[in-house]
């Protein structure tokens, strides 16, 4: 029996014990009439030696693409050790720290996360984790809410990541909270400081950089929104804040809360998760901040330690008064994180900001040299931008996968004003030979079709 | 000692970054940093070091017995980690076409059916990245529902007064008002208090079963029917699926929705409070508010579908696809346990719950529930001990580290005074049990003889008891030089 020690002397003993007749006599409460759990889909069982080919095979079916998609989620080097000590059994079959006194490790490391997290935002504080950037930002709109003591409406720039911005939809809409899109400036790709009286509202969502990789005037736009008697809440990349100001030091008076996607500090992209988001804010906001939050105190001799705290914002003490229904984080990956960011450091970590910049700066001279290719955006990148091409995306993106490359981010669902746009992404995972294959190809590929009609390209 | 502590100016792990600093001089100096981030400088050894170490100040199921009520602490086996973790699944990325993740997603498509079988529902969405995210989602679906009816006046979620925290905390999110109604001495819902408060206003139930008190809601077609007579839909919290694990379904017991918690049922690891993954299931009439994407397979091809495909779903609960990963592993556990394993998981957890029980119950522990079965778990209540000695249930949970167990739930559900909520889950062995049995003895003689030794507790770990208090006045979140 997989996973289940009872040899049959042992079941015996345990039913004498009990002084129940058979395993069947333990389920004699459950109404008969439902007492059918039967299983008709479920395949019979697979040894290990089994499920190893099977998986095997098929991760081989999927086979190994060189990657220049962004869009959220970046492929960055991760060290060895990041995940082999993540998956230790210590950190990777522990639970939520209740015991603190036995969860020290698990509970420490979190501290020194909050710490690394706080400081690169140049805010005051840090939780543990949500889920994902996404779902971070929703929690972010829903905290700025509860603080401002006028209407329900959050200013979210179209600059934001279309998906974030239907994750947020779809977590606040019955909570009657109104968010109001702003528009982009078309020739610069970044959103400008709105002229009309936008009314009351709670705060303003800055994405640094933006979700088409260009750079905005957080500065400006931070001051704009706290002059309106607003909040500001920073949406950033966290490889990106080794280089570029944090958003603490935005403005007069730096944003107020900062949340991101977590996964390019030391998760693999894995087709979309486990990753997780960050939070940090300001001193005066903790009470409103969701998730769990880790502080250092001391114990019965004085000794100093961690334990959960602030509780009294949970869904397990105040129930239908939590400040949102989370009861976890995401503590697997922020342990890979931590280790991650330990291991680069601060001039590791710049490095790979920088390297990715160079990289996708290099990779834009060659694409827009191509006949054809274009950038769209006047804006400063950081390490991604928005590629116009005078044919189909969707086709010229399947004929470079076609050659074992992912092109970019196919942007003509989303925002269709912008023609057969394409968000590139090239970070320090790239080599020079691999940004002149990308580059070799698209030209081929954009001049094989002027030469030959569409519907005869198949490559 | 801190990971900060370690630093030093100038040291660092060469290995792990790019040889050279590229320029960036590009850039426009109003957008960019002026000082360094406060990460550690340290070696690759340093760091490899530290986190060993921290490790070591952990209990996990992979070093101590971790009979967590509630939470379902089972042996997660090996495989599923090193195959979830195989090169080709960590490199993809989840905007890459399907085309590019057909080995991906028939997993996903495959785990995607025996969920649907194993809980009797109608559809299965993956969405959800948590449990918590879960029930945000089964209950946005009863929402949309209603709202699709235009029945509008449906404003009030009712939960018994046992049910989990995140049950109020959920209704809420979705807008809804929470009423609770008291559970009968015998661990059941009230009835009575029941058809008093459900009408016209009622969205739904939300009701675990086997319930929080650890039992079976004897009653539940009842419920059902007193439920759906109202006109309301019927909620399940999955927190306690491994209990009836391939013998009972929650669909037969009439649920529209339920959530599965697969860090519980499905094994996948907890990682010290995450990821998880909270699947919903759905009834037919709900199938059409899933939220997105949902996996499906037409023409010996896998994709997802997304909002185009489900105009009416509640909409997205993660940017890209939800924890992939857990549910890769969640998937491998299901393909060892097999149709037969998945049987076995709740005659065994339930097994062990009642052996627990009864040796428990014959050493002299008060049961919270006496008459009746435990499911996969039950609860022990120390108020008696605690009026003649003074020891509370935490401290006897905490004398019980020093033992090297890990605790039970304490104080949880919140109705029975001094609790502890015992689940041993179906893979620990009988002499494990024993092991237990015997630490159990053994403090509630020590509570008697010397009581301030169990106040006292633990003695064993890296520290001994915290000062929560201090730790929520002097807030301390952040490390300051």
């Amino acid at each position: 029996m997989p996973f289940i020690p009872h040899t049959e002397h042992d079941i015996q003993a345990m039913l004498a014990a009990i002084g129940a007749p058979s395993i069947d006599a333990l389920f004699d409460e459950i109404p008969a009439a439902l007492r059918n759990g039967k299983l008709t889909k479920v395949p019979t069982a697979l040894s290990e030696m089994e499920i190893n080919r099977l998986m095997q095979e098929r991760a081989e079916a999927d086979g190994r693409y060189l990657n220049f998609i962004g869009a959220g989620a970046y492929e960055h080097h991760i060290p060895a050790a990041v995940w082999q000590i993540t998956t230790r059994g210590e950190f990777y079959s522990a639970y939520t720290p209740y015991q603190a006194e036995a969860s020290q490790g698990t509970l420490q490391l979190i501290y020194e996360y909050q710490t690394m997290m706080a400081s690169l935002t140049g805010l005051d504080v840090s939780n543990a984790s949500l889920y994902d950037g996404g779902s971070g930002l929703a929690e972010a709109v829903l905290m700025a809410v509860r603080a401002h003591k006028g209407a329900a409406r959050v200013l979210m720039p179209r600059t934001v990541s279309p998906v974030y911005r239907a994750v947020v939809r779809g977590i606040v809409k019955n909570q009657l909270i109104e968010i109001i899109e702003l528009d982009y400036d078309p020739a610069t790709g970044t959103t400008p400081v709105p002229t009309a009286d936008m009314g009351d509202f709670a705060a303003l969502v800055v994405s640094q950089p933006n979700f088409f990789g260009a750079l905005e005037e957080v500065d400006t736009l931070t001051d704009w929104a706290h002059a309106h008697g607003a909040r500001v809440i920073a949406l950033v990349n966290p490889t990106s804040l080794a280089l570029l100001k944090a958003p603490g030091q935005w403005g007069a008076k730096g944003a107020d809360i900062a949340v991101g996607e977590g996964q390019p500090l030391g998760a693999p992209l894995s087709s979309g998760g486990p990753y997780y988001g960050f939070m940090t804010c300001k001193q005066e906001l903790v009470r409103q901040m969701p998730g769990r939050i880790v502080g250092r105190t001391v114990d019965l001799d004085g000794k100093p330690g961690f334990a959960l705290t602030l509780q009294a914002r949970e869904q397990h003490i105040r129930r239908s008064k939590a400040t949102s229904n989370i009861c976890t984080n995401q503590g697997l990956v922020v342990t890979a994180s931590t280790i991650y960011m330990s291991l680069l450091g601060p001039e590791g970590l710049k490095r790979v900001a920088a390297a990715s910049h160079a990289n996708t700066r290099v990779l834009l001279e060659k694409l827009s040299a191509i006949a054809g290719v274009k950038r769209v955006f006047s804006a400063h990148c950081f390490h991604e931008a928005v590629i116009q091409i005078d044919a189909p995306a969707g086709e010229v993106l399947r004929a470079l996968q076609a050659q074992g490359i992912l092109g970019g981010y196919d942007l003509s669902g989303h925002y269709p004003e912008l023609g057969n746009a394409i968000l590139v992404c090239a970070t320090e995972t790239k080599t020079a030979a691999d940004l002149d294959l990308y580059a070799q190809q698209l030209a081929r590929i954009l001049s094989k079709r002027r030469e030959a009609p569409p519907c005869a390209y198949k490559s | 000692m801190l990971i900060f502590e370690h630093s030093r100016p100038g040291r660092a792990a060469h290995a792990q970054m790019p040889e050279h600093a590229a320029d960036v001089s590009d850039l426009p100096a109003h957008l960019m940093r002026t000082d360094a981030p406060r990460l550690p400088e340290a070696s690759e050894m340093d760091v490899v070091r530290h986190y060993t170490r921290l490790s070591q100040k952990n209990f996990s199921i992979d070093t101590q017995f971790y009979p967590l009520g509630s939470c379902t602490m089972k042996y997660n086996p090996r495989a599923c980690n090193s195959l979830a973790m195989l090169p080709q699944f960590l490199a993809r990325h989840p905007h890459a076409p399907a085309e590019t993740g057909q080995g991906f997603l028939a997993s996903m498509y495959e785990l995607q059916e025996i969920l649907k079988d194993v809980t009797g529902m109608a559809g299965v969405s993956m969405a959800p990245m948590a449990g918590a995210q879960g029930e945000f989602a089964g209950v946005s679906m009863i929402r949309a529902y209603h709202d699709a009816r235009n029945d509008h006046a449906r404003r009030e979620i009712i939960v018994p007064n046992a049910a989990h925290g995140t049950n109020p905390a959920t209704a809420v999110m979705c807008g809804y008002t929470v009423r609770e109604i008291p559970t009968d001495r015998e661990g059941d819902v009230d009835l009575e208090a029941l058809r008093a408060a459900v009408g016209p206003h009622t969205a739904g139930l939300m009701l675990t079963n086997p319930s929080t008190l650890g039992v079976f809601e004897k009653k539940i077609q009842d419920i059902q029917k007193i439920v759906h007579d109202a006109g309301g839909l019927l909620y399940y919290d999955g927190a306690n699926l491994n209990a009836i694990l391939g013998r009972v379904k929650p669909g037969d017991m009439g649920f529209d929705v339920i959530h599965m918690n697969l860090h519980k049922t499905f094994s996948t690891p907890h990682g010290g409070g995450g990821p998880g993954a909270g699947p919903v299931g759905v009834s037919e009439r709900l199938l059409p508010f899933m939220p997105v994407p949902v996996v499906t397979h037409d023409k010996g091809r896998y994709r997802l579908l997304v909002e185009a495909d489900i105009p009416q779903s509640i909409g997205r609960m993660s940017a890209n696809n939800g924890n992939a990963g857990v549910l890769l592993r969640a998937y491998i556990y299901a393909r060892m346990l097999g149709a037969e394993g998945m049987h076995r998981v709740a005659d065994f957890a339930t097994l062990n719950a009642n052996y627990l029980l009864a040796e428990l119950k014959k050493a002299g522990f008060d049961i919270a529930f006496p008459t009746r079965r435990a499911s996969h778990e039950f609860i022990i209540t120390l108020k008696k001990l605690k009026d003649e000695t003074g020891v509370t249930a935490m401290d006897f949970a905490k004398r019980l580290l020093d033992y090297g167990y890990h605790a039970p739930t304490t104080y949880f559900p919140l109705l029975v005074p001094e609790c502890l909520l015992i689940e041993p889950t179906e893979t620990e062995s009988m002499e494990t049990l024993d092991g237990f049995i015997t630490a159990m003895k053994t403090i509630l003689a020590e509570a008697r003889s010397n009581p301030d030794l169990v106040k006292g507790a633990p003695y064993t770990q890296p520290v001994r008891r915290l000062d929560d208090v201090k730790a929520a006045r002097e807030l301390d979140l952040v490390w300051k030089r």
